[in-house]
């Protein structure tokens, strides 16, 4: 187990590092950024004050090592249009977005294994055919559309919840459920599979052989071997649906990263894009790097074979 | 009596006529490129002619409704019906072009690193991890904001963001081909790695390209909607599905049309792709699911 974490720490490891390159390069890639900074109809003597303050007239590489060095003593620089640095709006930003993700998670675990399980249960009957088409229309839905009709059905027409801002806990539901829907069939298909996986072997057989329950086999027997791989694809999930909370932070007029990010885009304030997508990046590979551990010692199969 | 077995080809397209889903999800798919391809002859009015005196008109399932504006009209007085049409080949082509891209990306780096394994793999299996761990979306709006958004550029980030889920299917379907007898004879009667990989190899994954970029067209598709509705996507007045919902959304309390009608014809598009896609891998390998 201890050969297995270091080599999964070394991955991640690595992985952080060239993200971080990734997310550093990402805002030279429009070319000048002093340019971008100066703004428009900036004079060129402007733009070369802008490029020696910022630094933009060293090397590339001497950027980004200054960038990540200072990034890795939490420091990530200081944003050009409001003269605040980065760290201090991440932090007032992330409490909002974690809460949402974990929120939509949330929301997409109750409604995907209870579904899985009992589509497991009865292959090809009614349920199963709802979950099917449950996980097929979320698929396919934009989740920013999606929002926006729950927008005009419950805040509008019902009038059931609030439609704009991330005040009270009912801020959340609407948001939490656009952005769970999405990760829904993914989970439901996993549970649904390794469930009529796990009810065709040996010890579900012997169990009901002994007359135990059903609902104690399900539950206690089968659920507890088919949810391994869910708990890594949720961490995944979580990761993607972060990612994705830019979309619908920005319909739901959230105050989140998202919508801070989005923000930050349309006035192309690098300092603080490139602090976003390095703080998620870094938040999905501290996930994956979790979920392997925890896939590991659930299941002594996975640590051997690697 | 002489029995007559089906031949696969035959049994293939039995497979095909009785497979609901994949019907169903062409059907959708029909309508859609019918939609797009004669979109000059079926939209009533040009797309782009604003007419100020007939804005925000509603649909014609509306009291106030015509035939003349089947779908209504916008906040400018554009037929919206016709802006729908049009708009299904935006969709399509960015669908297409971006999964073209992404294809070649894809299947190159899981080939290569199906086939040689060991080091090589470690490394395409590294290239792999990076890209899944940064986030699509936030990426794709950033640099097609900070490059100038347009139709061209959308395409070539989405094609260069989309190309995971190719690199991982193709580098798992290669390792099992791989270790097949006949690559071993190729490999034993010294033909060439290019020839054993275009020759031996590419024919037996065909059918798994075809599910995955089916995939990933409606993964692009729906990428382009969210870049368009936030603005740094397909710039106006092009009619885009995306940017539809957006210019919709300011209006949508009191004319919720204008948002749900270009949400539906995404949706249809979408399902329609993936019931097709669905479909097609039940057919083509009912034993093995990817």
């Amino acid at each position: 187990m201890l050969m297995y974490t270091l080599k999964r720490l070394g991955l991640a490891l690595l992985v952080t590092v060239s993200v971080s390159l990734v997310s550093f390069m990402l805002t030279r890639v429009s070319g000048d950024p002093a340019i971008a900074l100066a703004g428009e109809g900036a004079s060129s003597k402007e733009i070369e004050f802008v490029r020696v303050h910022y630094g933009f007239d060293r090397p590339l590489i001497i950027q980004y090592l200054d960038w990540a060095g200072r990034a890795l003593h939490g420091d990530l620089g200081e944003s050009p249009f409001l003269f605040l640095p980065v760290t201090e709006m991440l932090k007032a930003r992330m409490g909002v977005t974690m809460t949402l993700g974990l929120c939509a998670l949330t929301f997409a675990m109750i409604l995907s294994i209870p579904l899985g399980v009992l589509a497991s249960v009865r292959p090809n009957s009614w349920i199963d055919r709802i979950a099917l088409t449950i996980s097929v229309m979320g698929q396919a839905m934009p989740a920013f559309w999606f929002g926006l009709i729950m927008i005009i059905v419950f805040g509008v027409y019902l009038r059931w919840l609030p439609i704009s801002g991330s005040d009270t806990w009912a801020h959340f539901v609407m948001p939490s459920i656009a952005l769970g829907y999405y990760a829904t069939p993914a989970i439901m298909r996993l549970v649904r599979s390794g469930m009529l996986e796990v009810l065709a072997s040996d010890h579900i057989r012997t169990a009901r052989a002994k007359g135990l329950r059903w609902p104690k086999i399900l539950f206690k027997h089968a659920l507890r071997n088919a949810i391994i791989p869910v708990v890594s694809v949720a961490a995944v999930q979580l990761g993607f649906m972060l990612g994705g909370s830019i979309v619908i932070e920005s319909v739901f007029a959230f105050n989140g990263l998202g919508s801070l990010a989005w923000v930050s885009i349309a006035r192309s304030d690098l300092p603080v894009i490139q602090a976003i997508v390095l703080l998620l990046a870094t938040i999905f590979v501290f996930l994956t790097f979790i979920s392997d551990l925890l896939n590991a010692f659930l299941d002594p199969r996975i640590r051997s074979s690697t | 009596m002489e029995v007559v077995f089906p031949t696969p080809g035959r049994i293939m397209r039995r497979r095909m006529l009785t497979h609901k889903s994949f019907l169903g999800g062409g059907a959708m798919l029909l309508l859609v490129f019918v939609l797009a391809f004669f979109a000059p002859a079926i939209a009533p009015h040009n797309p782009f002619h604003q007419d100020l005196t007939n804005r925000i008109i509603p649909p014609v399932w509306n009291e106030s409704g015509t035939w003349d504006h089947p779908l209504g009209t916008d906040n400018m007085g554009r037929d919206y019906f016709s802006r729908v049409v049009y708009g299904s080949r935006i969709s399509l082509l960015i669908g297409f072009c971006s999964m073209m891209i992404a294809a070649v990306i894809g299947i190159s780096l899981g080939v290569v690193g199906g086939y040689f394994g060991g080091r090589t793999d470690m490394v395409v299996t590294y290239i792999i991890t990076v890209r899944l761990s940064m986030p699509a979306v936030l990426v794709a709006i950033a640099v097609v904001a900070l490059i100038g958004a347009s139709t061209q550029i959308v395409i070539l980030v989405l094609g260069c963001l989309i190309w995971d889920r190719f690199a991982v299917i193709l580098r798992a379907t290669t390792q099992q081909v791989r270790v097949m007898d006949y690559v071993q004879a190729a490999q034993a009667a010294g033909c060439s790695i290019l020839w054993i990989i275009i020759r031996e190899i590419m024919p037996n994954l065909f059918n798994n390209i075809v599910i995955v970029a089916t995939l990933a067209i409606s993964r692009a598709i729906i990428l382009e909607a969210a870049l368009s509705f936030l603005g740094m996507g397909v710039q106006p007045p092009t009619p885009s599905w995306g940017l539809m919902i957006s210019e919709g959304k300011e209006f949508m309390f009191f004319n919720p049309y204008l948002v749900t009608i270009p949400g539906v014809a995404l949706f249809i598009l979408v399902l329609g792709m993936n019931l097709f896609g669905d479909g097609l891998r039940d057919i083509t390998a009912p034993e093995g699911r990817l």
